[in-house]
C-alpha cells in the first residue's frame, strides 16, 4: 500500500497501467487500493504545482508566524480551525518552537494579504501576535524545481 | 601521406562500431524518443557532485597514487565485502581506472599474446571483441540464446574452448539482453574451467542492478576469485557515466601487471572524481535502491507492454535493458530500428550491433522517463499495426 502511495505522491498523472506494472499490482487492485485511500482521505486531493511566475500572473504569497493562547478544552484545534477556514490560507501547520502556527496564504497582491493579516488574523480572539514574512522566489515545491527547462545535452554514444 | 601503411595494420583491421549509418540518421533527429543510449537518465546524486566541487574548492587538483587514492581502495575493499561477500586488500589487489572500460582493456592486454583466444560471449557489448583483436588475440564468440535466458551453458564454453584459449569474458548482468547468472549457472561454468589456465574477465558494471536476487560474482565461486579479473565502476550504480570511475580487482601480481600499464598510459584517476567516488561509496547505498526500484518498475511496464502489443520478450533480471525478440514482424534489426526511427520518431538499437547473436532482436533501455516509455510503447504499437496492415495488403 506505501509504495502505491509514493508512486502516487511522486505524480499522481500516471496510469492505472503504469502504476499497476511499478508496483507489482494488478489494475484492478490499484483501482480498489485508489478508491480506498481516498474514501479513508489518507489520499486528500490531487493537484498540479504551479509556476506561476511562468505565466506571468501576480501572485504573492506570505508565510506568517502565528502565536496564539490555547484553549483549554480543544488545545490548538480550535483556534487553527477558526484560521484555516479562511479560504485565503493555503497550508498551515502546528509548530514547535518560538511560535505556534505557520500560516501560509497567497493574493493577487500585497494589499490583499496585509487585508488578510491586519483585518482577519490579527484581531482574532486568542492571536497574541503575528510576523508575515514574504516568499520572494520559489526554487523548489515538492521535490520540483521551479525552472524553465534546459535543453537536454545528451550526447549520442553507443554503450 | 599514404596513412594505410603507416598505421598500425592490427588497429586497421579492427572494424569500426557496425550501427555508424543508424547513429548519423539518429543525429538528425533531434526530436526523437531515444530509449538508445545506455546510461542511467539520473543525475549523480547531489552529495556526490558536492564530494567533486568541493575537492576542488579545497584545492586537491594534483595527481593521485597510480592505483588511485589509499582512502577509495579501502572504500572499494569494504564496498565489495559489505556488498558481495568479496574481499580484496586495498594494498595490492585493487586498481582505480578511467571507468570500467579502461578496467576490461587492460585486463584483457596484461593476460592475451597474439594468437591466443578470448571466448565472448555474445549479443554483449561491444567492446571485447576489438579490444581483444588489439592486443593482439582472436576473439571466439559463443552465442547465447534466448531459451536459455542469455546464458552462458558449460556445454557451449566446453565446446568454445581450444588448447589456445586464454581468457573467459563474461559480461553479467548483460547488456543488451538483461541476462545474468545465478550461483548454480557460474559453479557450472567453474566446473569446465578447473583444471585449466584460463582465466576470466568478469565484467561486472551493472552488479547492483539485478532486479529480484542479488548478483553473484564468479569470484564468489570457491577457487575461482584466483583465476579471476573483476572489472566494475561507478558508471551504473551511483549515475556516474561522466566521471569516468570503474575499478580492477584481482590476485597481487595481476594487480602489478595492471598498474605498471596504467601508470604508464593513464597515471592516475580524475582526483576529483576520485573524491567523488570516496562519497559514493561512503553514503550511496541508499541511492543506489532509490534507482533501482526506479529502474524495476519501468522493466516491469515495458516488458509487459512490448508482449501486449505482441514481441516477445525475455525477462531482463539485470541491467536496464529489455531485448525484445522482432522476428516476428519478418524484419532484419537494423531494418526495424531504421524504419521505427524514421516512422514513429523512437531510436532503439539493433540487436546485430551486439554480436552473432543479436540479430532477430532489437534493445530499448529503460534509463529512460516513464512519459517517454509511454509514448514509445504507444508509437511502437502504432508501427506494428502499420506492419502487419501493409503485409495484409501485398
Amino acid at each position: 500500500m506505501s509504495r502505491l502511495l509514493e508512486l502516487l505522491e511522486q505524480d499522481c498523472m500516471q496510469t492505472v497501467n503504469q502504476l499497476a506494472a511499478r508496483a507489482e499490482m494488478t489494475e484492478d487492485a490499484v483501482r480498489a487500493e485508489i478508491a480506498q485511500l481516498e474514501q479513508s482521505r489518507a489520499i486528500v486531493g490531487y493537484q498540479a504545482i504551479v509556476d506561476w511566475d511562468q505565466v506571468r500572473r501576480e501572485s504573492v504569497t506570505a508565510l506568517i508566524e502565528v502565536k496564539v493562547v490555547p484553549q483549554s478544552v480543544d488545545g490548538f484545534d480550535r483556534i487553527a480551525e477558526r484560521i484555516y477556514q479562511y479560504d485565503e490560507v493555503e497550508s498551515m501547520y502546528l509548530m514547535s518552537g518560538s511560535f505556534d502556527l505557520t500560516v501560509i496564504i497567497s493574493g493577487r497582491t500585497l494589499q490583499e494579504v496585509a487585508r488578510f493579516v491586519g483585518e482577519r488574523l490579527a484581531p482574532l480572539e486568542g492571536v497574541t501576535g503575528t510576523a508575515t514574512h514574504f516568499i520572494l522566489k520559489k526554487y523548489k515545491e515538492k521535490h520540483l524545481v521551479f525552472k524553465p527547462e534546459e535543453p537536454e545535452e545528451r550526447e549520442l554514444i553507443f554503450r | 601521406m599514404n596513412y594505410e601503411s603507416i598505421l598500425n595494420k592490427r588497429i586497421q583491421a579492427v572494424k569500426p562500431s557496425g550501427i555508424r549509418k543508424f547513429f548519423d540518421l539518429l543525429e538528425e533527429m533531434k526530436d526523437a524518443i531515444s530509449l538508445g543510449i545506455g546510461e542511467p537518465d539520473f543525475v549523480t546524486p547531489w552529495h556526490i557532485r558536492d564530494a567533486g566541487i568541493y575537492s576542488l574548492e579545497r584545492g586537491y587538483t594534483k595527481y593521485t597514487s597510480n592505483a588511485g587514492m589509499v582512502q577509495l581502495r579501502r572504500e572499494i575493499s569494504s564496498y565489495l565485502s559489505r556488498r558481495f561477500q568479496l574481499e580484496y586488500h586495498y594494498k595490492d589487489q585493487i586498481v582505480v581506472t578511467v571507468g570500467g572500460s579502461e578496467g576490461i582493456d587492460l585486463a584483457l592486454r596484461v593476460l592475451v599474446e597474439p594468437g591466443e583466444e578470448v571466448i565472448v560471449p555474445t549479443p554483449s557489448f561491444v567492446c571485447y571483441g576489438p579490444l581483444t583483436e588489439m592486443a593482439g588475440g582472436t576473439p571466439v564468440y559463443v552465442e547465447l540464446q534466448a531459451e536459455d535466458q542469455f546464458r552462458l551453458t558449460p556445454e557451449q564454453l566446453k565446446a568454445a574452448i581450444t588448447p589456445k584459449t586464454k581468457v573467459l569474458v563474461l559480461p553479467f548482468p548483460c547488456n543488451p539482453t538483461g541476462g545474468i547468472m545465478e550461483q548454480k549457472d557460474l559453479e557450472a561454468i567453474a566446473q569446465v574451467l578447473e583444471g585449466t589456465d584460463i582465466m576470466v574477465v568478469s565484467d561486472e558494471i551493472y552488479a547492483e542492478l539485478t532486479y529480484g536476487q542479488k548478483h553473484v560474482s564468479i569470484a564468489n565461486i570457491p577457487g575461482m576469485k584466483e583465476r579471476t579479473i573483476l572489472v566494475n565502476g561507478f558508471s551504473k550504480s551511483y549515475a556516474m557515466t561522466g566521471w569516468r570511475m570503474g575499478y580492477v580487482c584481482a590476485a597481487p601480481e595481476i594487480i602489478a601487471a595492471i598498474t605498471k600499464l596504467h601508470q604508464f598510459g593513464i597515471m592516475s584517476a580524475p582526483t576529483m572524481s576520485q573524491y567523488a567516488a570516496i562519497e559514493a561509496m561512503r553514503s550511496g547505498d541508499g541511492d543506489i535502491v532509490h534507482m533501482r526500484d526506479e529502474y524495476d518498475g519501468r522493466r516491469r511496464y515495458l516488458v509487459e507492454h512490448l508482449r501486449k502489443i505482441g514481441l516477445p520478450c525475455f525477462e531482463p533480471k539485470g541491467a536496464f535493458y529489455v531485448f525484445p525478440d522482432i522476428r516476428p514482424t519478418g524484419l532484419s534489426s537494423e531494418e526495424f530500428c531504421n524504419r521505427f526511427l524514421v516512422e514513429e520518431k523512437v531510436a532503439v538499437i539493433p540487436g546485430s550491433a551486439f554480436g552473432p547473436g543479436g540479430e532477430g532482436y532489437v534493445r530499448a533501455c529503460y534509463a529512460a522517463s516513464m512519459q517517454d516509455i509511454a509514448e514509445a510503447l504507444n508509437r511502437m504499437d502504432n508501427f506494428l499495426q502499420n506492419l502487419e496492415r501493409k503485409s495484409a495488403r501485398e
